[in-house]
C-alpha cells in the first residue's frame, strides 16, 4: 500500500493512501476534537468540530472525510479553528435542552466534556428550548430528543455494524429527529434487535438505559470497536 | 384607621417572602399573612420526564435540604416499581437522612436562629447574624459550622457530594457505605455530640431568659402531623402518617403515607405561591396542623435513642399534653441533633451497611407511587403519576414549609399583637415577627418548589392602599 507524506502542525508525518486527515493525525499523536466521529463506523462529518485548515484551500475542512494528500500542510489548532469550535459547540447547547445537571450522561458525556475542554462557560446565543419528547415506549432503552445532536452515531452502528436498519433520520434543519423505523414509537420497532449498540454509541444522554438515573449512562465503546475489527481482521474465524 | 403593615423581604430564612400585618380602625391587629413571593413550577416542568430521573431532578428544589427531596423521589420511584427495596439500601438511605437532619438543624440553630436570642433582639441587623456570633463567642461558631459540616461529610460519604448527590434512586442506592467514611464518621462523632451537648446548655439558659417569648411566639392549639414507627418511635424516613391535638390525643394514627389526600386537603390563597394544607376531618382553616421538629416530637412516644429519650421527657414537661410553643421548634431540633447522632453511631457498628446488595430491579409496576419522608423541616410528599412508559403525567409536591404556612401566619399575627400598638411600626416588632417565622425554619426554595436572598422592606398600607409608613433595611 502506498504512504503519502503531509505535514500536519508543522510536523511531518505520513500515511496510508485514503486514510483520513483524522486518522493520520491521531495516529501521529495529535488529538483533534471530534464528536460525530466513531471508531467502528464510516465517518459523515456531522458535527463540524474537526475542522482543519489545509494550506492552499480558503474553507476550513472536516478532519474526518478528508482524505490525506502527498505534501499536504495542515493545522489543526488556530485561533480561528479555536473560534469555529467553540461557535459550533455553542450552537449545539442552544439548539435543544441540555441540562447536564441531572442529565443521565453527566460525567461521562462527550458533549460536556469538549465544552470544558474548550473553554466554553456561556452560550453566546439564546436557547431555543424547543420542546421535544422522551421516546420511553422501549423495553429496554430511551430516546430523549432533547438531548440529541444529531452526530448520527446511533444510525451508522445500527445500519453498519448490527445491520438491523431501524434507526434513521427524518425532518431538515432543526426539526431534524432520529426515528425508528416509519418513525412509530421504538417499543413498536419491528426492525429493533434490542442489541443495545444504538446506546453504546450515543456521545450525549439522548440514548439510554431504561431506569437510569443522573450521571448512570457510561457508554462501553470499545465494544462496538471490538465487534468491528474482529469481523473485519476476520478473528472470529477458526 | 384600618391598615395594612408590610415587611419585605424577611431575611434569615431559606428564600423570599413578605409579611402582611392587618390593622383594624382601632390600631389592633386584626390579622396576618406570611406571603411566599417566588414561583418556580417544579411541579410543571417535570412532566414528560422519566420517573429514574426525579431523584435528581427534584432535589434541584433546594441546596440545604435535597436529600429530602431526593429520598423522597427515590421513594416514590419505589412504589411506582412496586418493590421492597434491599434493607441495607433503606439503611444507608436513613444513614443520608440523619446527616441531612444533622446539617440542616445545625444550619437553623447556629446560623439562621442563635444571632437573634444569643446576641439579643435589639442588636442592630448588621451585626445580628452568624458573623456576629462569630464576633462573639468564635468558639461557639466555629463548633456550630463544624456540626454542619459533620453532617455535610455524611452526605459526601454517601453520595460523592455534600449538595445534590446522584446517589439514591428508585429501587435503591448507588454504592454502600465505605470502611474509610466509615472510620471518618466515627471518629468525628465525639466532637459532634460535644457541640450538641454545648448547645443543649446554651438553649437551658436561653429558656429561662426567655419565658415571654415561649409564652407569645407562635404559642397555641393546633394539630400535629408526622411519621411515626409501629410502636410510636420518632422515625425520619419509613413509618406511617400520625395525627395529634394539642392535647396530645391521637386523632389518626399509621395512615400510610400514600393515602394523604384523604386525610389533608390543600387550600390555595391568592395572596401567596405558598399553598396552605390542612386536615381534612376538620376542614379549613380549623384543620390547621404543625410538622417539623416540633410535630415530630409531640406525636413520638419515645426517640428509641438513651440520650435523645431523656431529653424527650424533659421537653414533654414543656406542655400539657402537647408542647405548642412554636418557640420551642428550636428545642426539638436539638433533641433531633442528638438522636440523629445516636442513630448515626448506631449505623457505624451496622455491617449491613457494606452490603453490594443495594438495588432492587423492576420495571413500570404501578402508574401512581407515593413517597414520603421526614426532611428537617416536616413530612415531605412526592407524588408521581406515570404513563406506561414511567414518564410523569403529574407531580404533586407537598413540602414541610406549606403544612406549616397557616401556623406561621398565625404566630405572625400573635407577635404583632404582642408589640404593635397605634400608627407606628416598632423596630422590636419587626424583628420578632421575623423570628417568629425563623422558629419553623421554613425553607421557601422547597415550598414553592425558590432560591434567592433578602434585605427588609416595611410598609405600613392602609386599606385604600395609600402607604402610611415605610422603612427600609438591608
Amino acid at each position: 500500500m502506498s504512504a503519502r507524506t503531509l505535514t500536519v502542525d508543522g510536523k511531518q508525518i505520513s500515511a496510508e493512501k485514503g486514510a483520513s486527515v483524522l486518522q493520520a493525525a491521531t495516529e501521529a499523536g495529535i488529538k483533534i476534537p471530534t464528536l460525530c466521529h466513531l471508531e467502528g463506523v464510516y465517518d459523515v462529518g456531522a458535527c463540524r468540530l474537526c475542522l482543519v485548515e489545509v494550506k492552499g484551500v480558503n474553507k476550513l475542512l472536516p478532519a474526518c472525510t478528508t482524505r490525506v494528500a502527498e505534501g499536504m500542510e495542515v493545522s489543526t489548532n488556530s485561533e480561528r479553528l479555536n473560534k469555529y469550535r467553540r461557535m459550533t459547540l455553542e450552537l449545539l447547547f442552544a439548539e435543544r435542552n441540555h441540562v447536564c445537571a441531572v442529565c443521565v450522561a453527566n460525567g461521562h458525556c462527550e458533549l460536556q466534556t469538549l465544552a470544558y475542554s474548550l473553554g466554553m462557560d456561556h452560550v453566546r446565543y439564546d436557547y431555543i428550548f424547543p420542546k421535544w419528547d422522551v421516546d420511553n415506549t422501549h423495553r429496554l432503552f430511551g430516546m430523549d430528543h432533547n438531548r440529541c445532536i444529531l452526530c448520527t452515531r446511533c444510525v451508522r452502528s445500527c445500519w453498519h455494524i448490527e445491520g438491523a436498519g431501524t434507526k434513521n433520520v427524518a425532518g431538515r434543519g432543526t426539526k431534524s429527529k432520529i426515528i425508528t423505523d416509519l418513525n412509530q414509537p421504538w417499543g413498536d420497532s419491528e426492525s429493533c434487535t434490542e442489541c443495545g449498540k444504538c446506546v453504546m454509541s450515543c456521545p450525549t444522554g439522548a440514548l439510554f438505559k431504561k431506569g437510569s438515573a443522573v450521571g448512570e449512562s457510561v457508554r462501553d465503546r470499545d465494544k462496538l470497536e471490538f465487534i468491528v475489527n474482529a469481523r473485519e481482521k476476520k478473528q472470529w474465524n477458526a | 384607621m384600618a391598615k395594612r403593615i408590610v415587611i419585605d423581604p424577611v431575611t434569615r430564612i431559606e428564600g423570599h417572602a413578605k409579611i402582611s400585618i392587618f390593622m383594624d380602625d382601632a390600631g389592633n391587629v386584626a390579622d396576618a399573612e406570611f406571603h411566599v413571593v417566588e414561583f418556580r413550577g417544579f411541579e410543571k416542568f417535570c412532566e414528560g420526564r422519566p420517573y429514574s430521573e426525579m431523584p435528581g431532578i427534584t432535589q434541584r428544589i433546594c441546596g440545604i435540604c435535597p436529600v429530602s427531596h431526593t429520598l423522597a423521589s427515590a421513594k416514590a420511584g419505589d412504589a411506582i416499581m412496586a418493590v421492597n427495596i434491599p434493607p441495607a439500601a433503606d439503611k444507608l438511605r436513613r444513614l443520608l437522612n440523619l446527616g441531612q437532619m444533622i446539617q440542616s438543624h445545625a444550619l437553623s440553630f447556629f446560623h439562621l436562629s442563635a444571632p437573634d436570642f444569643l446576641l439579643g433582639w435589639d442588636t442592630p441587623p448588621a451585626s445580628r447574624n452568624v458573623f456576629g456570633i462569630i464576633a462573639a463567642n468564635k468558639e461557639l461558631a466555629r463548633a456550630g459550622i463544624r456540626l454542619r459540616q459533620f453532617g455535610q461529610e455524611i452526605i459526601e460519604i454517601l453520595g460523592g457530594k455534600k449538595i445534590h448527590p446522584a446517589w439514591a434512586v428508585p429501587g435503591g442506592v448507588r454504592s454502600s457505605l465505605s470502611e474509610e467514611g466509615r472510620a471518618k464518621i466515627r471518629a468525628w462523632l465525639p466532637e459532634a455530640f460535644a457541640t450538641t451537648k454545648v448547645a443543649f446548655d446554651l438553649w437551658k439558659k436561653t429558656m429561662k431568659t426567655h419565658g415571654r417569648e415561649i409564652q407569645i411566639f407562635g404559642n397555641f392549639p393546633s394539630l400535629f402531623m408526622g411519621l411515626v414507627a409501629p410502636d410510636g418511635t420518632w422515625e425520619h424516613h419509613g413509618g406511617k402518617l400520625r395525627f395529634t391535638d394539642s392535647s396530645g390525643s391521637i386523632l389518626a394514627d399509621q395512615i400510610d403515607p400514600a393515602n394523604y389526600k384523604d386525610y389533608i386537603g390543600e387550600a390555595v390563597q391568592n395572596t401567596s405561591y405558598l399553598k396552605s394544607p390542612y386536615y381534612l376531618p376538620l376542614g379549613f382553616p380549623e384543620g390547621i396542623y404543625r410538622v417539623g421538629p416540633l410535630a415530630r416530637l409531640n406525636i413520638a412516644e419515645q426517640m428509641g435513642v438513651p440520650q435523645a429519650d431523656e431529653e424527650l421527657k424533659k421537653f414533654k414537661k414543656l406542655g400539657r399534653g402537647a408542647v405548642t410553643s412554636s418557640f420551642l421548634y428550636h428545642y426539638a431540633r436539638l433533641i433531633e441533633i442528638l438522636a440523629s447522632l445516636e442513630y448515626v453511631e448506631r449505623y457505624l457498628a451496622d455491617p449491613e451497611l457494606s452490603s453490594d446488595y443495594l438495588r432492587a430491579d423492576a420495571g413500570i409496576n404501578s402508574l401512581h407511587g407515593v413517597g414520603a419522608s421526614e426532611a428537617p423541616r416536616g413530612t415531605l410528599f412526592h407524588d408521581y403519576t406515570v404513563d406506561r412508559d414511567g414518564l410523569l403525567q403529574k407531580v404533586n409536591l407537598i413540602v414541610a414549609t406549606g403544612q406549616n404556612n397557616l401556623a406561621m401566619n398565625q404566630t405572625v399575627a400573635q407577635i404583632a399583637r404582642h408589640y404593635v400598638r397605634g400608627n407606628d411600626i416598632p423596630e422590636a416588632m419587626l424583628n420578632r415577627v421575623e423570628h417568629g417565622i425563623r422558629c419553623y425554619d421554613p425553607c421557601l426554595s422547597c415550598s414553592t418548589h425558590a432560591v434567592g436572598q433578602m434585605p427588609l422592606h416595611v410598609q405600613m398600607i392602609a386599606l385604600d392602599g395609600r402607604v402610611l409608613d415605610e422603612k427600609m433595611r438591608g
